[in-house]
């Protein structure tokens, strides 16, 4: 694959408008997306197919939530922990939201330290974003565990609407899986890059192409969707 | 900035901003975890827990996924479909009213 260079779009006078540039890319048989190589370009068509299927789950949820005549579990109430003999509500799901910014924040200093191809920062920063992600699906497993026990099912609980179990395990499910597998994707993507594929020009095991450390900002994007997902699921389901 | 020359990936990575944002996102978090902690209700709770949600997918896409130095192009095609998304919800809203208010009229009847 070769990147296209294409030559500035032709000027009548002075440097076209902001939406002149628009439909230009859009209008004149040209490469769409200039700007993004082909790589970036396809993650966030992903992403953006990823948020129409996050998109639906969500819009099952509320359609249930609204259209049950049993009054809905107090989400306040179900993921409270008892800590130091104290109640706290909700205070798993806070100390996952944290986690999981705080490995944002690793992440982007990654793909920060990796325009500067700064190989061994890189790599530790990623790894730690994956140490992080890691412990928010543990956390989870724990979340679930503890859920279970407690005698919640996908079709029923005890504390109100059945619905409730199938929209819980359905969304946190899916998003845990996507942890999971950006955990995956970061070790994988780390390992690249503290053995320098990335410098010296190495194939990829899988697609025989010379990566670089474009590679590790598309990693990021992914994570970044990752944190993204979990603040509507944060909002909607943990805190509505 | 030229059209052409600008790929996006040479701006904004100053180390500064992502920290910035980075606390940003936390003082965010914590204080929709306070709107439960103190038991906000009603609209105000609805109105606190959508601002938050709203600015943190902004700063998130806009400065930790480079979205704001991308091209007009690509923004758009990224932000531009999920409207529709928006306009499913508000249909689904209309259809769980309809099916709550039957499910009402039943239940009276039984």
């Amino acid at each position: 694959m070769t990147e296209t260079v294409l030559p500035p779009l032709p000027t009548v006078d002075g440097p076209p408008s902001r939406w002149r540039r628009f439909s230009g890319e859009w209008a004149a048989d040209r490469q769409a997306f200039a700007g993004a190589s082909w790589r970036k370009a396809m993650m966030w068509i992903f992403l953006l197919s990823d948020t129409f299927v996050f998109g639906c789950f969500l819009i099952g949820y509320m359609t249930v939530r609204m259209s049950t005549t049993v009054p809905w579990p107090n989400a306040s109430e179900v993921f409270a922990l008892e800590i130091g003999g104290t109640e706290l509500p909700l205070i798993l799901i806070a100390i996952m939201t944290f986690v999981l910014i705080s490995s944002s924040g690793t992440m982007a200093m990654a793909v920060a330290q990796g325009y500067k191809r700064n190989r061994r920062a890189t790599a530790l920063l990623m790894l730690a974003t994956a140490v992080l992600g890691a412990t928010f699906v543990g956390m989870q497993a724990f979340e679930w565990t503890k859920l279970i026990r407690e005698g919640v099912r996908p079709w029923t609980n005890s504390w109100g609407a059945h619905q409730f179990g199938s929209t819980f395990f359905m969304i946190t499910g899916f998003h845990g899986t996507h942890v999971t597998i950006g955990v995956i994707v970061l070790a994988i993507v780390a390992r690249k890059v503290w053995r320098g594929d990335f410098d010296v020009g190495r194939r990829g095991f899988f697609t025989s192409q010379r990566g670089g450390y474009e590679n590790v900002e598309i990693a990021g994007l992914y994570w970044h969707f990752v944190d993204l997902v979990w603040v509507f699921i944060f909002a909607l389901f943990y805190l509505w | 900035m030229h059209p052409v020359a600008s790929q996006g990936t040479d701006h904004g990575h100053s180390i500064r901003l992502y920290l910035l944002v980075w606390g940003w996102l936390f003082v965010l978090s914590a204080c929709s975890y306070l709107v439960d902690y103190f038991h906000l209700q009603g609209i105000l709770r609805w109105s606190l827990i959508l601002l938050f949600m709203i600015v943190k997918a902004g700063l998130i896409m806009a400065v930790f996924m480079h979205l704001a130095w991308e091209r007009l192009a690509l923004i758009y095609a990224i932000l531009a479909p999920p409207i529709a998304i928006l306009i499913f919800a508000a249909i689904m809203t209309a259809e769980a009213s309809y099916t709550f208010l039957t499910r009402l009229n039943v239940l009276a009847g039984q």
